[in-house]
């Protein structure tokens, strides 16, 4: 046994040890940024943030922006850059956390100094951003579709149509094309995105004299249904609307085709996704959904565009990724427009976006900073999504 | 610690020191200085219910939410109403921030209360489950209240957190739980912690004890609930689940269960550490967990205990 | 009428699945009076071998889809006993608290170490058992909800039968009474601990099989709610009984259904932790158990 007065030298000499190497890791992080920003090679980088969930339980979304981005930078870099200069895309990581956007955001514009901020695809993490963003009147291009994001401020745009437009677009289909008058809602309740959805759905076929009968309820992460889907059942409806992810939407499906529920279902662009499928198999004949892009579309930016992803990612893009994709063109078309980096030119400029041919369709933005883009509603046929309807705005 | 009133004067006047240098700083190292303190505040109060009084709670997120709402819905819905159109000047900003503050730690407090009194007769094992489940139903609940935003949350809380606040009320706790705990009263906690039933065979109200340590460290927790609602601006049922209990844990455990110093410093550890693992934030939660493992089973008296002889929990 | 009995065929196989997560805990509990936060992650990883294993045999066969199951328990058996080696084994004689926080840790590490190497988002579990849909009046049956069941009951007789009729689930049953008393007559507790977490965590990748059958999406954390539920499914029937837990999870099971398809849909799972708190308060030995004075 070492003496008492022994162990404690020791241990306050480990104290100490420790606490030097800790206090020079702290130190030398903001030295580390110095560092990196002096050896900057001429013409200096103009710098842009990116904040996506790279990681996490909607990682699939973010991974893709960032693809997306990143093929987005490097063509406006081979078509010499922006007013002369390169441009740099700083990608911040929120783990699809809640919280995490506004540390991640917060870092891109105190520490590395972006002149604006694109991001992100999840209508919720981008009301967290927004008002950081208003606040530092920094630019700030989302890919959601809540109205509400673009409502914090003159400094807050969008590459995606909202979901007023949404919802009454798959309402309407459900009451014209698919003759349904009896709805029924499944709803994410946890999620910002399927909440207004749900809401701009139900206003629409409500105003139609088709309301909704049945409305059920869901939390994120459940796999069983069929609590909620035999209620709908013994509810006698022509239609259900699941305006939820792809991640629940192929279970809900493949549960309802179980208890003999061979409704059509619709959905709202969050149905896109890479194991909707797999997930879904089978089951999903006869199921819609809304989305803000379409593989088969025929506009020729849309085309090169995919065939690009394909060669360089070799998966094929999907609307997140042609969100991301435009919100770089909108984005540099701004500046080249503003003449200038200042974040207030580079506002003013993007409030007059008209015109721009995106990847994703036309760009224009309306007064409430927002896009009016067409939507495609897609139907499941033989196997995998194809084009059934194109609605303009 | 010797005099606690000369540090809880120390820190108030670094708070105000600080605050007045605060826009010369580096807004990022602002940010991450106002994580740390949360972070303190939180370890602190839990420390008193799991460290000093031994009551292992699992739920300590709840009692944050409970506090960050109900601080968030006296700024949203009120401030408006006191403050008129102009928002106020700064006095009746802090004001009513500091109203805010007092009712999400009382309205947290009551949580404490609610959940204490039921667990009292609970131990060990059974007892961090009910805490467990009482954090993910008031979770539930926060979910489907809708005018407080139901599950998507609440936006648009006014940024009043600032260095100073965070300062003071971190300098606050440090003062209230160390002169509790080095009390007469005080040595209560620590008897229930050590053998509950002797405590009880000299007299002793284990049961008010343990109420008590509940009841403070659920007022603190909620009184961080309420600056941390602040300072992102943005709330969600979901960001106070298990999850963040959890990590507010393993700040207690890493610091040493009934070690006030110690808590402070893994409390700054691990707020740090995931701005410091920026690039690999994915793995910072197996670190977590490793250290977990690994604490408990080489030191489990906690990484900055500085006591010494058997690891006593 | 239909409509209930549609929920309840639903509640009783949801409930079969809780039922088998919950025997591995109670029977951990019964044995080192501790509980196994790890266990619902086992749970999970159980589901992903299954996974893996499914892309090797051919979909929707009878023996590939027992092969799939064994080799899940097998897998998922071998990951318990090494867990309890490494990890639970050089505790076992400290306070209680330090376990409960060790495996704490232990659940974290394989939920993010999950993430990492399985990637966060969801996966499809193949289709290991041939599928078919049984319409009885307006009644619907899955197949795999008849198979859930099914196996759910088997494995809990099966269980029954090693505890109440061989050496070895004499020796658990010993070990569980007095762990001291029990080593005087013979008893390598060592063995016993070691088997007692092989079993339970067999059956825990039984249970994540099912799951997946049932719910074919899977993912790092999908074992955290169904583990807590069957948490408490396990204290409800009352914990260190082995017909409790089959109980408890039943019950749990369908009532959290009916809830789920009325109006109060998104407060199922506070209704697992309410019942949890109520039975604690009330009833703290659970519906089958006996309760015990604690003694100085």
């Amino acid at each position: 046994m070492i003496a008492p007065r022994l162990q404690v030298l020791r241990y306050l000499r480990f104290v100490k040890n420790a606490g030097f190497w800790f206090a020079a890791a702290l130190a030398a992080t903001p030295c580390a940024s110095v560092a990196t920003a002096a050896a900057a090679p001429e013409p200096e980088p103009i710098k842009i943030g990116v904040y996506a969930s790279l990681t996490g339980k909607e990682a699939v979304w973010g991974q893709s922006a960032e693809k997306a981005t990143r093929l987005a930078v490097d063509d406006v870099n081979a078509a010499g850059g922006v007013l002369g200069r390169p441009i740099l895309a700083i990608i911040e990581d929120n783990q699809s956390k809640p919280g995490e956007s506004v540390t991640a955001v917060r870092k891109l514009i105190s520490r590395d100094k972006v002149i604006a901020i694109l991001g992100e695809a999840s209508s919720g993490r981008s009301l967290e951003a927004a008002p950081i963003c208003q606040q530092a009147r920094i630019p700030m291009i989302s890919g959601g579709s809540n109205p509400k994001v673009t409502q914090v401020g003159n400094f807050i745009f969008r590459t995606h149509f909202i979901d007023p437009f949404q919802g009454t677009v798959m309402s309407r289909f459900a009451r014209e094309k698919l003759g349904a008058q009896r709805l029924a809602l499944l709803t994410e309740v946890t999620n910002a995105y399927a909440v207004g959805l749900a809401k701009y759905f139900s206003a629409d076929a409500a105003a139609h004299q088709t309301p909704i009968l049945v409305d059920q309820k869901y939390s994120a992460g459940e796999r069983d249904f069929k609590a909620q889907l035999t209620a709908i059942k013994a509810a006698n409806v022509d239609a259900l609307f699941v305006p939820g992810y792809y991640t629940e939407a192929g279970l809900i499906v493949a549960q309802a085709r179980e208890l003999g529920l061979n409704l059509p279902v619709l959905g709202g662009d969050g149905w896109e996704g890479p194991q909707l499928l797999a997930i879904g198999g089978l089951a999903l004949r006869d199921t819609y959904y809304c989305n803000n892009f379409s593989s088969e579309s025929d506009v020729p930016e849309t085309r090169r565009f995919i065939a690009r992803y394909q060669a360089r990612f070799q998966s094929m893009p999907g609307g997140t990724a042609a969100d991301a994709y435009d919100a770089v063109l909108m984005l540099t078309d701004a500046i080249k427009r503003a003449g200038s980096t200042e974040p207030e030119k580079i506002r003013a400029a993007l409030a007059t976006t008209r015109g721009l041919r995106g990847v994703g369709g036309p760009l224009n933005v309306d007064a409430n900073r927002d896009q009016l883009k067409p939507a495609y509603i897609l139907g499941y046929n033989s196997g995998d999504y194809h084009l059934v309807q194109v609605i303009q705005p | 610690m010797p005099r606690p009133h000369l540090y809880l004067l120390a820190t108030l006047a670094c708070a105000f020191g600080l605050s007045h240098f605060s826009d010369r700083m580096d807004p990022y190292f602002l940010d991450v200085l106002t994580g740390i303190g949360i972070n303190v505040i939180l370890a602190v109060s839990l420390n008193l219910v799991n460290g000093y009084t031994g009551q292992f709670s699992l739920g300590h997120a709840g009692f944050m939410s409970v506090g960050a709402y109900l601080a968030a819905a006296v700024s949203v819905f009120l401030g408006p109403r006191l403050l008129g159109e102009s928002g106020g000047t700064t006095l009746q900003q802090g004001t009513l921030f500091l109203a805010a503050l007092i009712t999400g730690g009382c309205a947290a407090a009551l949580a404490g209360l609610a959940v204490g009194v039921p667990s009292l007769r609970l131990k060990g094992d059974y007892l961090a489950l009910v805490t467990l489940g009482f954090g993910e139903i008031i979770r539930v609940i926060f979910q489907n209240f809708e005018p407080l935003g139901g599950a998507l949350g609440l936006n648009g809380i006014p940024a009043y957190t600032t260095i100073f606040w965070v300062l003071a009320l971190v300098g606050l706790t440090v003062f209230v739980v160390t002169c509790l705990v080095n009390s007469t009263y005080g040595r209560g906690f620590l008897a229930t912690h050590d053998d509950e039933i002797a405590s009880e065979a000299v007299g002793l109200n284990t049961t008010r004890y343990k109420i008590v340590a509940f009841v403070i460290g659920a007022f603190f927790a909620g009184t961080a609930g309420g600056l941390y609602g602040h300072f992102k601006m943005t709330i969600t049922p979901t960001g106070f689940d298990f999850t963040k209990s959890i990590e507010i844990v393993v700040m207690v455990i890493l610091g040493g269960m009934g070690n006030t110093l110690g808590v402070i410093l893994a409390a700054i550890l691990l707020t740090l550490l995931p701005e410091l693992l920026r690039p690999i934030a994915e793995y910072r939660m197996i670190i977590y967990s490793l250290m977990l493992i690994v604490l408990m089973l080489a030191r489990p008296q906690g990484l900055f205990n500085f006591k010494f002889g058997k690891a006593k929990l | 009428m239909s409509e209930f009995l549609q929920q309840l065929l639903n509640g009783l196989s949801l409930g079969a699945i809780y039922a088998l997560i919950a025997l591995g805990y109670t029977m951990v509990y019964g044995v080192l009076r501790f509980i196994n936060f790890a266990h619902s992650d086992v749970f999970m990883v159980g589901a992903f071998i299954g996974y893996y294993l499914g892309k090797l045999v051919p979909e929707g066969t009878l023996w590939g889809g027992l092969l799939v199951l064994s080799g899940a328990m097998i897998g998922c058996a071998l990951l318990g006993i090494f867990i309890e080696r490494v990890v639970y084994r050089p505790l076992r004689h400290g306070p209680t608290l330090n376990v409960l926080i060790t495996a704490i840790g232990v659940s974290l590490l394989l939920e993010y170490t999950g993430q990492i190497v399985f990637g966060a988002a969801p996966r499809t579990f193949p289709q290991i058992f041939p599928t078919a849909n049984y319409h009885v009046g307006s009644l619907t049956i899955s197949s795999n909800q008849v198979f859930v069941i099914g196996v759910a009951i088997l494995l809990m007789i099966a269980l029954q039968l090693i505890v109440f009729k061989t050496k070895i689930g004499t020796a658990m049953r010993a070990v569980s009474l007095n762990p001291k008393a029990a080593q005087l007559v013979g008893v390598n507790n060592n063995v016993v601990i070691s088997f007692t977490f092989g079993l339970g965590s067999a059956l825990a990748a039984a249970g994540g099989i099912l799951y997946a059958m049932n719910y074919p999406s899977i993912d790092p954390l999908m074992g955290v709610m169904p583990g807590l539920k069957a948490f408490v499914a396990a204290i409800l029937g009352g914990i260190g009984n082995i017909p409790g837990a089959a109980l408890g999870g039943l019950l749990l099971g369908t009532v959290e259904t009916f809830i789920g398809g009325s109006q109060f849909s998104t407060y199922k799972d506070a209704i697992a932790f309410a019942i949890l708190i109520v039975i604690l308060l009330f009833k703290p030995a659970g519906l089958l158990g006996k309760f015990t004075i604690e003694k100085v």
